[in-house]
């Protein structure tokens, strides 16, 4: 009985988690996909130094962070393709999401300077696990930082 | 105080090198976003919890950074890195530094 009660909710966890976790994941491919074209105005490149020579007036470290996780009914998916390897589309999705998240927050504060261009944008990336009943979380911190360059008008 | 991560300050010149600056603070999770994060684990999505404490650590190590290169007379700090490290469980290193230099 005890085995049927937890085969159960594991079931319904699965299925909460695949229901609203495909849901919030649609959403927000919908809100980074609108804000993305929202900041065409404001490139952000990886060089270190500027394409072209503009006089520039202020240079400021800007940058953004988010904290990922994924769902419980994704999890038990990556956890099988272990058996067999290959990609992790689950997982694919979710750090492309989360860095392009970053960037978009890293140039929201860019935009609050005023900058014109930011310049040699690096990204970070740290797992963040806790081994709590032998169940590994799956989450994930991204950090996108670069200089907002300021031009003259 | 100007902070880069780029080797040089755009339309400045660099007039004296002052080393290498570092700012560091271990942060650890407290229980209350822990089980938000728990919850959330269920139903995938940001962390908003985590967000907020790991911008507010990074935030903290960039201004004892700064803090540091001003002891040394610089007015601006350069080639700036991040690193993250943890040391236990449910507790993090968040790093930041660079290069103090002084520009006109």
């Amino acid at each position: 009985m005890d085995a049927l009660i937890s085969l159960i909710s594991i079931f319904v966890l699965m299925l909460l988690g695949y229901s609203v976790g495909s849901f919030v994941e649609k959403v927000h491919y919908a809100s980074v996909k609108k804000r993305e074209n929202q900041f065409l105005d404001l490139p952000a490149i990886t060089f270190r130094k500027l394409p072209q020579d503009k006089e520039v007036i202020d240079a400021q470290l800007v940058m953004g962070s988010v904290v990922i996780s994924l769902d419980y009914f994704k999890r038990f998916l990556a956890g099988l393709r272990h058996i067999v390897g290959g990609r992790i589309k689950s997982y694919e999705t979710l750090l492309d999401r989360a860095r392009r998240e970053a960037i978009l927050r890293m140039k929201e504060e860019a935009r609050k300077l005023g900058a014109d261009v930011i310049l040699n944008v690096r990204f970070e990336t740290a797992g963040i696990k806790k081994v709590k009943r032998k169940q590994k979380v799956g989450c994930f911190e991204v950090l996108a930082y670069g200089t907002a360059i300021k031009f003259a008008k | 105080m100007i902070v880069t991560n780029i080797e040089y300050v755009p339309g400045k010149q660099i007039v004296a090198h002052y080393g290498i600056v570092q700012g560091s603070t271990v942060r650890a999770r407290h229980a209350g976003a822990d089980f938000a994060a728990g919850l959330k684990n269920i139903v995938g999505g940001e962390l908003k919890g985590y967000t907020k404490l790991l911008e507010g650590a990074r935030k903290e190590a960039l201004e004892r950074m700064v803090k540091q290169a001003e002891q040394l007379g610089a007015n601006a700090v350069i080639n700036v890195r991040f690193a993250t490290s943890t040391i236990t469980q449910g507790a993090a290193e968040l790093m930041a530094y660079g290069t103090a230099v002084r520009v006109e």
